[in-house]
């Protein structure tokens, strides 16, 4: 498998992401300067969390022009796998790759912690190492992840069954205690239609070693691979 | 020309600052203060504008691609000058720079 990592002004977590795919899984993984045109073959492209930009406007709303996104959101709707995780799922919202938007906190403040997700969805790239229901403990770190969709768009996500993660608590219910951000739903991560394109606002790649409090992050990335392994291939 | 951006939330859209703006108002005595909702404002200078339509057009484009997320945003702008003249820099009279 070839990742890419899209490393903007501002992301920090593309080293997060880059340890956690080479060091803990032994991948081939390229770091991608956003001011590159997007050049090579790859199977996945991430687009990590951190401050593109300083947040400066709206989280992303500037990203998103970058030069490399053009080849991003070709390979996007041909079919290739993109992951948007933190600042990246905010990038993918303002791109129009993904529905919606991220909003301040409800509380306000920025929020650093674990927090329990409900996989809600399977048959995605991006899941379907992990079964339905499943409980994964992963942190959040952010301040602007309260995620936001009008009524019909929120109507035709839960139709679609494009609702992948919802905030649980250690019961697995979505509660209003559960919710850290107050996203609608409690909806942590979507993904589109084709199901090539995924974000969500909590850190798989920090959580990928028992050190750092939790390993299921990698169940995520080892979703991406077995799917890619196994050759299926979903077109947009 | 120069362009004055306000770009205020939808309703619908929840907002926890302009909450927040509130209760502290209420605090300080402004009981009266209801429904705060806190928008963004910005300013530009447009250089030679061909015409105030062709530049309406062109600042809505921006407003379109940019200034504004239209899942969640709503825009108005008002344009201060209709001479397409060049940009004089007059220190305006309640701001400093």
């Amino acid at each position: 498998m070839r990742w890419g990592v899209i490393v903007f002004p501002g992301s920090c977590d593309d080293q997060d992401v880059f340890n956690c795919l080479k060091r803990e899984m032994g991948q081939k993984v390229k770091r991608l300067w956003h001011k590159d045109e997007l050049a090579g073959q790859f199977d996945c492209l991430v687009l990590p969390g951190g401050f593109s930009y300083g947040d400066y406007l709206r989280c992303g709303a500037m990203a998103r022009f970058s030069p490399i996104m053009a080849g991003v959101v070709k390979f996007a709707r041909s079919g290739g796998l993109v992951l948007g995780i933190c600042n990246g799922f905010q990038i993918l919202c303002e791109a129009g790759l993904l529905p919606g938007a991220l909003v301040r906190n409800v509380g306000l403040q920025f929020i650093c912690r674990q927090v329990s997700l409900r996989v809600e969805e399977t048959d995605t790239a991006f899941t379907c190492d992990v079964g339905k229901g499943q409980l994964l403990r992963l942190p959040i770190k952010h301040g602007e992840g309260c995620y936001y969709a009008d009524a019909l768009t929120l109507e035709r996500l839960r139709k679609n069954r494009q609702i992948v993660l919802r905030y649980v608590d250690a019961k697995g219910k979505p509660s209003a205690a559960a919710n850290p951000n107050g996203s609608l739903d409690n909806i942590a991560g979507i993904c589109n239609e084709g199901r090539n394109v995924f974000g969500l606002m909590p850190h798989p790649e920090d959580a990928c070693n028992k050190l750092l409090g939790s390993e299921d992050g990698l169940r995520i990335f080892s979703s991406i691979a077995a799917y890619r392994a196994a050759g299926v291939k979903r077109h947009a | 020309m120069r362009v004055k951006i306000f770009v205020s939330l939808k309703m619908g859209v929840l907002d926890p600052q302009g909450k927040a703006i509130e209760r502290s108002l209420h605090t300080l005595g402004y009981p009266e203060v209801q429904e705060v909702r806190m928008g963004k404002y910005l300013e530009m200078n447009i250089e030679s504008p061909s015409s105030r339509a062709a530049a309406e057009s062109r600042i809505r484009e921006m407003c379109d691609k940019l200034l504004a997320n239209p899942v969640i945003e709503d825009y108005r702008f008002e344009i201060e000058s209709d001479a397409p003249s060049a940009i004089s820099h007059q220190p305006s009279a309640k701001g400093k720079r």
